[in-house]
């Protein structure tokens, strides 16, 4: 990856113990239904911590359900349900004690479009997490997390002087970013990212990728993408969703590096689609 | 029309469009005949008025427009014409009676809308003076009361049709009776707040409270619906971050998705009073007609502005001309509060509009 | 909860999830709340159902002598004959001013929507918005004092005499002109602004496709909107019609204060002879009433919830598109 000395220099690593045994994701006989509607059937998935993981696979695969499962997201969707366990930490997301709510404060989600609360100045969009789950939170504290979720995002620079501006007048890139910032102020241990840069333009999305490399040191990312060129950018891991026809439910196909994938799959509807045949 | 077609048309046949159309000097012609022939006709007809002579000149108008475009312009454009000048003189010909209420009541309300009509009441006059003290303060209470019992519960209502009844059997049972609510005839309600009250107090029994529980029957609905619509505008991205930040559902509504419909809910609740402000039957029924100040709405009899203006006509005491002025300045009053509130409403949408919604 | 739940709690690996549980209180309180709300909603409907109900039966068990013009005194001739009157005028007021408004109203909604330049047309949907909010005792005053003096003057005279062969138009005109004529000219101004204002909202949703292949077909503005925007908007321009029907047969104080009424069927215009309307009975009683008369009142403000109610029903349905 080209861009690893850039995140070395401004995340610091985190210790090897805690990456590799605590905070992998182990998804077991995944099934997702909405009503009788089996929209993804049979996943079983390792998601290595402090890395990033893509998602790709054609339209309407469950990518998306896929994604937002990992954080019961999908859940505000009436009458979906789970079959099948996630673990994190060794526990199951769906265990009959867990509830979702506290689900999304350990694992944050970044959206499609940006969607920073437009009643909210920029400060108040980055401190919305904390604030909307914490009683009262000092100054001090507030402006430091401010300062951190904003630096870490690399939206800093160009709003420090405007933290009480709206967070709807920035642009769609600086939107995004703040919406990373918000996702990330609340120290999610796992960022989910559905299609992050598909409404932005291409300078907007370099800066989200460039991000995304320097947060893949610190939190366990996984990425959702249209844009092949994008998973083999930013991802270490990727992951192909395939559906056989409307009407079926989506399932993983072949998951393995990043370079394998792109190199040389083992399945064929992988080679089809990673090089562009169909999708 | 006497006008010849070459000297009103355009011939354009050196245009690839082989069309000709009507010139200005030809349809200035046509509005200049129009206006002799009127002015001349209702002479004829009895004396030449203002009113006569427009009356006439613009079916004239529209006659020969139609004539003439016939004959240059085809069919198709001629048909054009007339339906724009029907519609376009359907437009003025309402005007007039819409204007012509607005300026009656301030024609005739401007005689009485004076100092002792806001600073003094009815108690003991039965011909010329007295005011409206008594009835500004009656409407403030019954309205302000109205709304404190409706706009709570309409935005809860709202909130529940559209965060938590998702299409669920009550939430459409809701649905279906918030829209009988809304086709409730004024005086059905003030029935039904009577028919209430008795209970508590007796029969004939009249009341500021009652008043604004009737009031506060036909505001609810109006409050549900323009507060379910703002609910719906709110994008559903919005709700989905909050979620994500791992925010409760209740927290979401309220800090995010409340805040965020802000103006429009204002916007929807300053409209509402505006609308009831002026009901009439409904307190004529339930809260009845007094002289004097009563600042009890749980007891006694509390008239308002629109109950006042309508007693100012049907008992106006002696001589009658006192009363109908009184009743025009409430009724003056009552134009004026509304146009204030509309005018509000508008600011608070305009105001209260956060940045990059929608 | 169970204390066997409570001890799984603690044995149970949680990883941090439940270690700061979320309370749940927060979320049950306002949900109840809301949906407390909406119940209210339901309860007080049944209520203004039952009181009206349990407030009209005295009325409807009386004999029938005991209840009409006369009331106690006995000389009455039933509940249903007191009503059919009322219900007759409430209906045929309502379907004059319908006929007068839906018109004009549709034509100022297009006027509006595609006749008007921009600018003017967002001030306009404004002012028409304010005028369906003046309060009814104005048009009622209005009525009393203008219309109905400068119509008896110079309009009805003139029907009256070179059209006096048509039923409605004949008679002898009264010369206050408080008669069902006025009243029906105040009423479609009073619904005008309602009708104007939802044919004006889905006029401005035609799609913009639609009315651009019109015009692309080389079709002037007239026949792009008989193409484009009036069968896009037929279903919203009845809605806002019934809609308005609903206000005409609920309009009280305009009513009360115009209307010379007599106890009679009459579909005349001019005349003195006027059915009154259920509302504006109730108005002009109900101050002076007591007991049984109260009662009767009640009844007849039942009926006219019910017209009110099939009408409603009938909007909704056309707002669906699922009538004509």
């Amino acid at each position: 990856m080209t861009n690893e000395n850039i995140a070395e220099h401004t995340v610091e690593p985190m210790s090897a113990a805690d990456a590799n045994t605590e905070h992998r994701i182990t998804v077991r006989g995944l099934n997702i239904f909405y009503g009788k509607f089996r929209a993804v059937a049979d996943v079983d998935m390792d998601i290595e911590p402090q890395s990033v993981t893509a998602l790709i696979g054609p339209s309407g695969c469950g990518k998306s359900t896929f994604l937002r499962s990992l954080n019961r997201m999908h859940e505000v969707i009436d009458n979906a349900t789970v079959e099948g366990t996630v673990q994190i930490n060794g526990v199951d997301l769906y265990g009959p004690k867990i509830d979702p709510v506290q689900v999304r404060r350990k694992i944050g989600m970044v959206f499609q479009r940006p969607n920073p609360f437009p009643t909210m100045s920029i400060a108040e969009n980055v401190l919305a997490g904390k604030r909307l789950n914490q009683r009262r939170i000092k100054k001090d504290e507030a402006d430091q997390v401010i300062e951190q979720a904003l630096r870490d995002s690399n939206l800093w620079e160009e709003v420090k002087d405007r933290l009480d501006a709206p967070g709807g007048g920035l642009s769609g890139g600086q939107q995004q970013r703040l919406c990373i910032a918000r996702a990330i102020a609340v120290e999610p241990e796992v960022l989910l990212m559905d299609e992050p840069c598909s409404a932005l333009d291409p300078i907007s999305t370099l800066a989200i990728e460039q991000l995304m490399l320097q947060l893949r040191r610190k939190y366990t990312i996984v990425i959702v993408t249209h844009n092949m060129q994008q998973a083999a950018r930013v991802s270490e891991r990727t992951a192909f969703f395939n559906i056989e026809g409307t009407g079926k439910p989506g399932r993983l196909i072949e998951m393995d590096t990043t370079e394998v994938m792109f190199a040389n799959p083992t399945q064929q509807a992988t080679q089809d689609y990673v090089t562009g045949r169909f999708g | 029309m006497s006008v010849s077609t070459v000297e009103i048309a355009n011939a354009a046949t050196t245009s690839p469009f082989d069309n000709r159309t009507l010139t200005a000097s030809g349809r200035a012609m046509i509005v200049a005949a129009s206006l002799v022939v009127g002015v001349a006709l209702s002479a004829v007809l009895g004396g030449v008025a203002i009113v006569r002579v427009v009356a006439i000149a613009a079916v004239l108008h529209t006659a020969a427009l139609y004539l003439a475009s016939l004959r240059i312009e085809g069919r198709r454009r001629a048909i054009d014409r007339l339906m724009t000048s029907v519609v376009t003189g359907s437009f003025v010909l309402v005007l007039i009676p819409l204007v012509s209420v607005i300026w009656t009541s301030i024609d005739r309300g401007a005689a009485r809308f004076d100092g002792a009509f806001f600073t003094e009441t009815m108690r003991g006059v039965a011909g010329a003076g007295g005011g409206a003290k008594h009835a500004i303060i009656g409407t403030l209470i019954i309205t302000g009361l109205a709304a404190v019992l409706s706009v709570p519960v309409g935005i809860l209502v709202a909130v529940y049709l559209v965060e938590y009844g998702q299409r669920n059997r009550l939430s459409s049972m809701i649905t279906t009776m918030v829209d009988v609510m809304t086709g409730i005839p004024s005086i059905v309600a003030g029935l039904f707040a009577y028919s209430l009250f008795v209970i508590f107090q007796g029969p004939g029994a009249r009341s500021g409270i009652a008043g604004a529980v009737a009031l506060s029957v036909l505001m609810t609905p109006v409050i549900v619906r323009a507060t379910e619509e703002m609910l719906r505008l709110v994008s559903n991205d919005l709700r989905e971050a909050s979620f994500a930040l791992g925010v409760p559902k209740w927290k979401t509504i309220v800090k995010v998705v409340l805040p965020t419909a802000v103006g429009g809910i204002l916007t929807g609740i300053t409209l509402a009073i505006a609308r009831v402000i002026g009901e009439t039957a409904p307190l004529l029924i339930a809260s009845g007609l007094a002289q004097d100040t009563n600042l009890n709405p749980l007891s006694g009899r509390m008239t308002t502005l629109p109950v006042m203006s309508y007693y100012g006509y049907v008992a106006p005491g002696f001589p009658p001309e006192a009363g109908y002025d009184r009743g025009w300045a409430a009724a003056l009053t009552l134009i004026i509060i509304v146009l204030v509130l509309f005018t509000a409403a508008r600011v608070i949408a305009k105001v209260l509009q956060p940045k990059g919604f929608r | 909860m169970s204390t066997d739940t409570i001890d799984d709690t603690d044995r149970t690996p949680t990883g941090g999830f439940a270690a700061e549980p979320v309370s749940k209180v927060g979320d049950r309180v306002f949900s109840g709340l809301s949906r407390g709300a909406g119940i209210i909603i339901l309860v007080t409907l049944a209520g203004v159902a039952m009181f009206l109900v349990w407030n009209a039966m005295p009325a409807l068990t009386a004999s029938s002598k005991e209840i009409g013009p006369g009331g106690d005194e006995g000389n009455g001739k039933g509940f249903l004959s007191y009503v059919g009157t009322l219900a007759f005028g409430t209906v045929w007021a309502a379907l004059l001013a319908l006929l007068i408004a839906v018109p004009f109203g549709v034509a100022i909604a297009l006027y509006i929507s595609h006749y008007a330049p921009k600018r003017l047309s967002r001030t306009l949907g404004y002012v028409i918005d304010l005028l369906a909010a003046i309060p009814s005792v104005v048009y009622g005053l209005w009525g009393i004092f203008v219309l109905a003096p400068t119509m008896a003057d110079h309009v009805y005279p003139w029907f009256s005499d070179h059209l006096g062969f048509v039923p409605m138009f004949s008679g002898k005109v009264l010369a206050s002109g408080r008669s069902m004529a006025t009243v029906a000219l105040v009423l479609a101004v009073m619904i005008l602004p309602i009708i104007t204002a939802i044919s004006r909202e889905v006029f401005l949703q035609t799609p913009r496709l639609n009315e651009e292949a019109a015009l692309a077909l080389g079709a002037t503005r007239w026949e792009m909107i008989r193409i484009a925007v009036l069968p896009y908007g037929k279903s919203g321009v009845i809605s806002g019609a019934m809609l308005g029907l609903g206000r005409a047969l609920g309009e009280t104080m305009a009513v009360a204060l115009i209307l010379a009424p007599a106890n009679v069927y009459s579909l005349k215009l001019f005349t003195s002879q006027n059915p009154n309307t259920i509302a504006a009975n109730i108005a002009l009683q109900f101050p002076e009433s007591t007991g049984l008369e109260v009662n009767t009142l009640i009844a007849t403000g039942l009926v006219l919830f019910a017209i009110t109610l099939f009408v409603n029903l009938m909007s909704r349905r056309a707002a669906r598109g699922n009538i004509f």
